[in-house]
């Protein structure tokens, strides 16, 4: 409480006790009182007010200032080129064309048992978890997406409106609000939010290295363990993505036996963020956390998969995420909770069709992966091209490029003046190392397959002109 | 309270382990009662109705009908598959403008007009369910509380209260004035719970009201909204029965009673949904209407947890923005919810049983204290498990709804068809006269063992109505689905 106004009347001496202290004190208490009421008025819940403030992530930024000024090659040449949105655009056609083929008033009950296609079997309300059928049809597509070499038990999955959703009722259930899980860096920018936000549960990085190509080892797991520890936090899980995001590198199968002990030593969970499975344009071997489990004697108790549809399908507009548990406990939890995300019933009614067509499927899966692989190979031999290192990777829908080279020094400062420069000078949206929580500044994920390849040639050439420019500055 | 011991080792979380989702309380017998039995008019004409589902089945002909008609609202037909790119991609939290706008338009025409909504104030949710916890989260901490009259809608105890932590302060309204709210007992519950130290930070009003099937007057709105500016409190309306009235009074929005009452905006909000007014629980579409800017902004952030599929924003945007059709709906409607309300009470009152004299809503409030053996919660449940058992209906108990006066109960109408009808009016005709021909022994059926047991009779998908499906209640898990593992 400020005392310096009553103090004022005081010290001055003027005006006495009465006009001197009195009445500015009792002025003061007024507008106190009515500031008070004034922020009670405004202000919303003090979780909820961090959630309000202003996004500062360069992440939530960039994607920001894109929507204001996207780049159009006809409409806005100059506006900014996005490479910050991890969104595949490029075999929505084919799925367009199925339901050209298949779907004819699906709808309104064309063909087949009319309750069942028709609108009446949708308007009702379902089960908060995804109707049978869904769940059937979608153990079958995580099977083909994995290469057909597991089996997925439909019983086992909880179907959740996107992939947000999904992850953040299984911190729900998996964590008390203060309970930590341990994720290894570089992650996705995303997970701060939907993690953390409303559950209460913080995020402790487990930093990961180039020199190690950015897979996470054992002993720095183990150290953010015991770090935890001393400061009496529990931690309760490691969340992988694998592929990962941001690097797009797959996680050994050594590394995944090796974090599976780790879990069953410690009694924690592991959860596996495979959303980007189907996105595999490499040659590598993915081992799904699934094709681990399936093949070798590790307790299953403590796994859980997270899956959705918003990259390798690219419906991020319907809404479709997955959890998908070996705990029947945690099983029971997710599926009450799904009652405030469920996936809207036309859309389950759809995708029931859909990912059904297994040999569409198949051939989707396979154009899919081809074309990524096609933007990639365009993407990096551009950076190639002007000189800009990257990992190698063999997994999702972007590039963990190296723009250190564009740095006057290894600074995280350094680090968002480039991201500043390339945003507003280059017109180009890449997401900073930083905000992905990298501990090696001068990284940027760069995502290729919103762009035609011509666009992707524009960037590069923009790219190009900032290392010009930094060249010449030095 | 756990021992330390048990939180130390628990691989779950504490709302995995807790009960605070209300799935093992007794009322949810009913529900299991239904699901292994579920009436069929040809297949198991014996089976148990479904009354404690409030679901609007009686307009969806017009839905589908209106669907045929417009091919390329729907991105699976040929005239429409051509947006589909544009729909699949669309995840911004923002949603669809066009979903926006015609969400906003079609709230201002369900108030005929006394009312216009901004469209950059609609935040998405899933559901009202979602809508309503969302907003809870947005406005209130752990341990903070809001007043709500009882009898109120069940589930606000998990939806409002399980992830939140927020407390529900029910006040009770009752018979002696036909379960009216009134400011004194608004006033008297508040001045009650800030002498227990509570922080209330609002007030949370269903209207029109479930499970009471009235509205509230303009007057009555008024002096609640006064009263909650001037104690600084939260206004929460839960609107989204408004397009369900069915006779007079007209609905009355809190929207409508802002614009001439003294108030803070910051302070209002509504809860809408498509679920009861257009009969779509299944599309999941929830919206969060606040007067208050930072709500909008954190609700809207909020919302990628809860996002309407963009095919579905899609398609409702079509058809919400469909003038003619919707005032041809919103008409049809209205009168045939009228026309079942009717011929329910009529049933009723014909056996010598009351209704509260209600105008909205898909249900009616049911008084059947003078068949109670005493005027208790246990007499009552006594009562209910005889109307399941032997009537073979399930309709919802009254303590359910925290109601503080016995023996009454919520009736569904809307969630099946003509023939359904006449069949639970039937039961009840026999069974009240089966205990008027007992003479003395009038309420024989009090001293018969009620314990309910259930057959090992599995659950026949084939027997299940498609209609007559899940419900937001239900906690029985789906039984298809453990059907097909075994």
């Amino acid at each position: 409480m400020r005392l310096v106004v009553p103090l004022r009347g005081i010290v001055g001496g003027r005006g006495g006790l009465i006009l001197g202290t009195f009445v500015p004190c009792a002025l003061f208490c007024y507008l106190h009182i009515r500031r008070l009421r004034f922020l009670a008025t405004r202000r919303v819940s003090e979780r909820a007010e961090p959630i309000a403030k202003a996004e500062e992530s360069p992440y939530y930024v960039g994607l920001g200032r894109v929507s204001q000024d996207p780049f159009d090659e006809v409409a806005n040449p100059n506006g900014i080129i996005q490479l910050g949105l991890s969104e595949n655009r490029l075999c929505l056609d084919l799925i367009e064309e199925w339901l050209s083929e298949n779907l004819t008033g699906a709808m309104i009950g064309h063909g087949g048992d009319k309750r069942h296609l028709g609108i009446g079997g949708i308007t009702g309300y379902q089960p908060h978890d995804g109707v049978t059928e869904l769940k059937e049809a979608m153990a079958g597509f995580m099977s083909q997406v994995m290469g057909g070499e597991i089996s997925f038990d439909p019983s086992r999955i909880v179907l959740t409106a996107g992939a947000t959703p999904a992850i953040e009722i299984l911190c729900y259930c998996l964590a008390d609000p203060g309970d930590a899980f341990l994720v290894p860096t570089p992650y996705y920018p995303g997970f701060d939010r939907d993690m953390t936000w409303r559950t209460g549960v913080e995020l402790i990085p487990v930093h990961c290295h180039s020199a190690d190509n950015f897979i996470l080892s054992i002993a720095a797991l183990q150290q953010a363990f015991n770090q935890a520890r001393k400061r009496g936090q529990r931690v309760q899980g490691i969340l992988i993505s694998n592929p990962s995001n941001p690097v797009g590198n797959l996680l050994p199968q050594k590394t995944l036996h090796d974090i599976l002990d780790f879990a069953r030593n410690k009694n924690i969970h592991i959860i596996s963020d495979e959303i980007f499975a189907g996105s595999i344009h490499g040659n590598e071997e993915f081992f799904s956390l699934a094709k681990i489990l399936d093949a070798e004697n590790f307790d299953k108790s403590r796994a859980h998969i997270l899956y959705g549809l918003s990259k390798d399908l690219s419906l991020a507009g319907f809404r479709v995420g997955v959890i998908y548990s070996y705990n029947d406990d945690v099983l029971a939890a997710a599926k009450k909770l799904t009652r405030f995300s469920s996936v809207s019933a036309p859309t389950q009614r759809l995708l029931i069709s859909l990912l059904s067509d297994t040999s569409f499927i198949g051939r989707y899966l396979e154009t899919n992966r081809k074309r990524i692989r096609k933007m990639y190979d365009i993407f990096v031999s551009g950076l190639k091209e002007i000189g800009v290192k990257y990992v190698d990777s063999s997994g999702g829908l972007y590039c963990w490029v190296d723009m250190s080279g564009l740095m006057h020094s290894h600074s995280v400062k350094e680090e968002l003046e480039l991201w500043d420069k390339l945003l507003n000078v280059a017109k180009v949206n890449a997401t900073p190392g930083s905000a992905c929580h990298s501990i090696e500044p001068g990284w940027f994920r760069c995502c290729f397959t919103t762009l035609s390849e011509g666009n992707i040639r524009i960037a590069i050439e923009r790219i190009r002109k900032v290392a010009e420019m930094h060249k010449s500055s030095r | 309270m756990e021992p330390a011991s048990v939180r130390k080792h628990s691989l779950l979380s504490m709302i995995a382990r807790n009960g605070g989702h209300g799935e093992h309380s007794p009322y949810f017998d009913g529900w299991k009662a239904y699901d292994r039995n579920p009436f069929h008019p040809t297949q198991n004409p014996d089976g148990v109705i479904q009354m404690g589902l409030a679901e609007n089945q009686l307009s969806f002909d017009l839905i589908e009908e209106w669907i045929k008609n417009n091919p390329t609202a729907s991105i699976c037909t040929p005239d429409g598959v051509g947006k589909f790119k544009d729909v699949a991609i669309f995840q911004d939290y923002h949603g669809l403008p066009e979903f926006r706008q015609a969400i906003a338009k079609f709230m201002g025409r369900v108030r005929r007009g006394k009312a216009t909504f901004d469209p950059d104030r609609i935040v998405m949710s899933g559901g009202a369910t979602g809508a309503s916890e969302t907003l809870i989260f947005c406005l209130a901490d752990r341990g903070d509380a809001f007043l709500v009259p009882s009898p109120y809608y069940p589930a606000f105890d998990r939806d409002l209260r399980w992830r939140t932590g927020v407390r529900l302060i029910p006040f009770a309204c009752d018979s002696t004035n036909n379960f009216q709210v009134t400011l004194a007992q608004m006033e008297s519950a508040y001045a009650k719970a800030i002498e227990a130290n509570i922080n209330v930070k609002g007030v949370i009003l269903t209207n029109p009201s479930n499970p009471l099937g009235i509205n509230l007057s303009k007057e009555t709105l008024t002096s609640l909204l006064s009263f909650t500016f001037e104690k600084n409190l939260h206004m929460v309306c839960d609107e989204i029965y408004s397009a369900t009235v069915f006779k007079s009074p007209a609905f009355t929005s809190i929207a409508e009673v802002m614009q001439e009452t003294e108030c803070n905006p910051d302070l209002v909000h509504i809860i809408y949904s498509l679920s009861k007014d257009m009969g779509l629980p299944g599309f999941r579409v929830g919206i969060i209407y606040s007067y208050n800017d930072q709500v909008v902004n954190c609700a809207r952030k909020m919302s990628s947890f809860g996002l309407i599929s963009s095919q579905s924003q899609h398609l409702l945007a079509s058809m919400l923005s469909d003038e003619v059709f919707i005032e041809k709906f919103l008409e049809e409607n209205s009168r045939r919810l009228g026309k079942r309300h009717s011929r329910v009470v009529e049933g009723l009152k014909q056996e010598g049983i009351n209704c509260l004299e209600g105008n909205a809503g898909l249900f009616l409030w049911m008084d059947l204290r003078h068949l109670l053996k005493e005027p208790t919660p246990d007499a009552e449940m006594e009562l209910w498990r005889v109307i399941i058992k032997d009537v073979k209906l399930n309709v919802s108990p009254g303590s359910s709804f925290h109601c503080p006066e016995p023996g009454f109960f919520r009736v569904c109408f809307a969630n099946m068809d003509d023939h359904t009808v006449e069949v639970a009016l039937q039961r009840i005709r026999e069974f009240v006269s089966k205990g008027n021909k007992n003479g003395d022994d009038k309420k024989h059926w009090r001293k018969r063992d009620l314990r309910l047991s259930f057959t090992s009779r599995k659950c026949d998908e084939s027997l299940i109505s498609p209609r007559q499906i899940m419900s937001p209640h239900s906690p029985v898990p789906q039984s298809p689905l453990v059907r097909a593992r075994t």
